[in-house]
């Protein structure tokens, strides 16, 4: 009696969450489909059946090249995540490993700027950017991107080194390491899975990034968000060439995101599981 | 050598004095326990000796030389934490190795000595294993090779067993102590558990609140409690405590009479008791009673008592097992 119950909760509970996850997955799988409509099916209305043309995709790579953006991309997430870590590793580490009474209050504060809304300060940020001739250099949304992740950055490392027992750096000093052996051969192994999730998950959330990234770029350092953007252009709507360029601006992610699930499932708990 | 003094050693937290002042013996080879209710000190005390806390005044030597300000790695100490503190990247022989391996020594010494190692300890098997795929006790062996193959000159075990089960906690028990008779090395054991310090020491000290109560042998203290905090704390089941006119009649405050020295009858005795709760152990019978005009007093009758909740029974304590304290709680010698 008991076996079959906990069968058919197992059967419910896998239904349940194919479901969920179709609904959170539809608007990409929409996405996907519409990118292969022709113009005329897009604007028809809803429709999961598409004529399967792979037009749009060449009309989107001969208009605009693809290639110049996805690069800003790459160039603007991985950056600014490696500055992130420069910066956030040797904080999070002192934070972690020689608090004081004032961390959790430095940690809540770092926390606060990101419910902040973006909107509020853009302004003051485009001025700053227009005045140190920033608007549309890479180097500019690099900083941009670094300074809105790294409060999640600094979180992420703090929780993962916050994990790291005290005892074992006892036992390594009383094994005879110094500072720079306790670093290289005790620390540093066991750091490296929390900095690792940490960095995919923040080249994602740079990646994604697109409130400052439009708005402070053009054409040279525009990375795809602003790609995508540009598709919903004054001349008129293109909803099955918008799609092709947004399928084309999440699909090295998305391959990304597939092969690193493990770490990323770790980071995104924010080792609160062990 | 290992041999450890402790002079005016003290240790203060922020505005807590955890350690007042403690003066200290330790000679070479023998196994000490530092014994105590938690929060008494005793982990610190060990952290102090380890170098892994500074002190706030007070000197330790080492075989006579003065290591307060020195580093921990420098006191030739090894340590084995109650964690076991294994770094969990690296396999059994690198856990071994790893203090070896600080220390510069050559890689075919140190496999000769992580394999000597492995072999005392049981562990030849499982030297490529990483710690995650092996059991509490294997685990306890690994961090004990971690502590021997660098020949410190004392061992620190800081509460090592209380993370096992209480089966395995006898055999490692037994274990340490074996290691102990054939290195005859130094070793400084710290635990809340009054069996542990009972069945493994040459020496035990009492701590209570950062003080020594009491420094002597398991029986010394089992037989002459300084006063009566240890002679609550050492043997089990606890010493009864009894006042009143019966503990005056002795000419003392308070009158000790451990549970094995109460002599237990079904027809005749000087206190008459019901019992409580009868504990059937096969060999013993432990016997919570509440003795008419002196209240509850735990007893040990042999196994073959058969006693059962309610029944009335008598007692008489033996008078040469006697225990009798002040009242300041300081015991009375005759």
């Amino acid at each position: 009696m008991a076996r079959s119950v906990t069968t058919r909760h197992k059967v419910t509970a896998t239904a349940a969450a194919w479901v969920v996850a179709l609904i959170i997955f539809f608007p990409i799988l929409y996405t996907l489909i519409t990118s292969i409509k022709t113009e005329p099916e897009a604007i028809a209305g809803f429709s999961l059946w598409p004529s399967g043309t792979f037009e749009n995709y060449i009309t989107v790579q001969t208009q605009r090249d693809y290639f110049k953006p996805f690069m800003n991309s790459v160039i603007l997430s991985v950056g600014s995540t490696i500055l992130a870590l420069i910066i956030a590793i040797p904080s999070a580490w002192a934070m972690a490993f020689s608090p004081t009474k004032r961390t959790k209050d430095i940690l809540m504060w770092m926390l606060s700027t990101k419910m902040m809304p973006a909107v509020a300060v853009l302004v003051p940020i485009y001025l700053m950017f227009r005045d140190f001739g920033l608007l549309d250099s890479r180097i500019g949304l690099t900083v941009m991107l670094t300074l809105i992740n790294l409060p999640i950055v600094v979180w992420m490392l703090y929780t993962y080194f916050r994990e790291i027992p005290g005892e074992i750096l006892e036992a390594s000093r009383m094994d005879g390491a110094g500072l720079w052996q306790e670093i290289v051969y005790v620390l540093t192994p066991m750091a490296v899975p929390g900095i690792a999730s940490t960095l995919l998950l923040n080249i994602i959330l740079a990646w994604n990034e697109s409130f400052w990234t439009i708005r402070l770029s053009t054409t040279n350092a525009a990375p795809l968000t602003a790609f995508i953007a540009s598709f919903s252009s004054p001349q008129g709507l293109f909803w099955a060439k918008l799609s092709a360029a947004s399928t084309m601006a999440i699909a090295p992610i998305l391959i990304l995101g597939w092969f690193s699930q493990k770490q990323l499932v770790r980071g995104l708990t924010f080792g609160a599981v062990k | 050598m290992g041999s450890i003094t402790l002079q005016k050693v003290s240790k203060v937290f922020g505005e807590a004095k955890v350690i007042p002042s403690i003066d200290l013996e330790i000679n070479n080879g023998e196994f000490v326990v530092f014994v105590g209710p938690s929060g008494c000190g005793k982990s610190t005390l060990l952290r102090l000796i380890a170098g892994l806390e500074d002190v706030s005044g007070g000197h330790i030597l080492i075989d006579g030389k003065d290591v307060t300000d020195a580093a921990p790695a420098a006191r030739g100490l090894a340590m084995v934490f109650q964690s076991y503190a294994l770094y969990p990247h690296m396999s059994v022989r690198k856990n071994i190795a790893f203090p070896l391996k600080m220390a510069k020594m050559e890689q075919s010494a140190i496999d000769k000595k992580v394999e000597a190692a492995a072999r005392v300890l049981n562990l030849t098997d499982y030297l490529e294993r990483r710690p995650s795929q092996l059991s509490g006790g294997q685990r306890q062996r690994v961090a004990i090779g971690r502590a021997i193959v660098r020949e410190p000159s004392a061992f620190l075990f800081d509460e090592p067993l209380s993370n096992l089960d209480a089966a395995l906690r006898g055999t490692m028990r037994l274990e340490i102590s074996d290691l102990h008779h054939q290195l005859k090395t130094t070793m400084i054991y710290v635990t809340h558990d009054q069996v542990e310090a009972m069945t493994m020491a040459d020496k035990i000290v009492v701590l209570n609140r950062g003080n020594i109560e009491q420094v002597g042998s398991p029986l010394e203290l089992y037989k002459t409690p300084r006063n009566l905090f240890v002679a609550g704390f050492i043997g089990s089941p606890h010493m009864n405590f009894v006042t009143g006119s019966y503990a005056q009649s002795k000419s003392a405050k308070t009158a000790g009479i451990r549970p094995e020295h109460l002599i237990l009858s079904k027809d005749s005795g000087l206190w008459t008791g019901t019992v409580k709760v009868a504990e059937h152990l096969g060999a013993d019978t432990f016997l919570h009673l509440d003795v008419d005009g002196i209240g509850q007093v735990t007893a040990r009758a042999g196994g073959e008592f058969g006693a059962q909740y309610g029944d009335r029974v008598y007692l008489t304590p033996d008078e040469a097992k006697l225990h009798r304290f002040d009242d300041k709680g300081l015991a009375l010698r005759a």
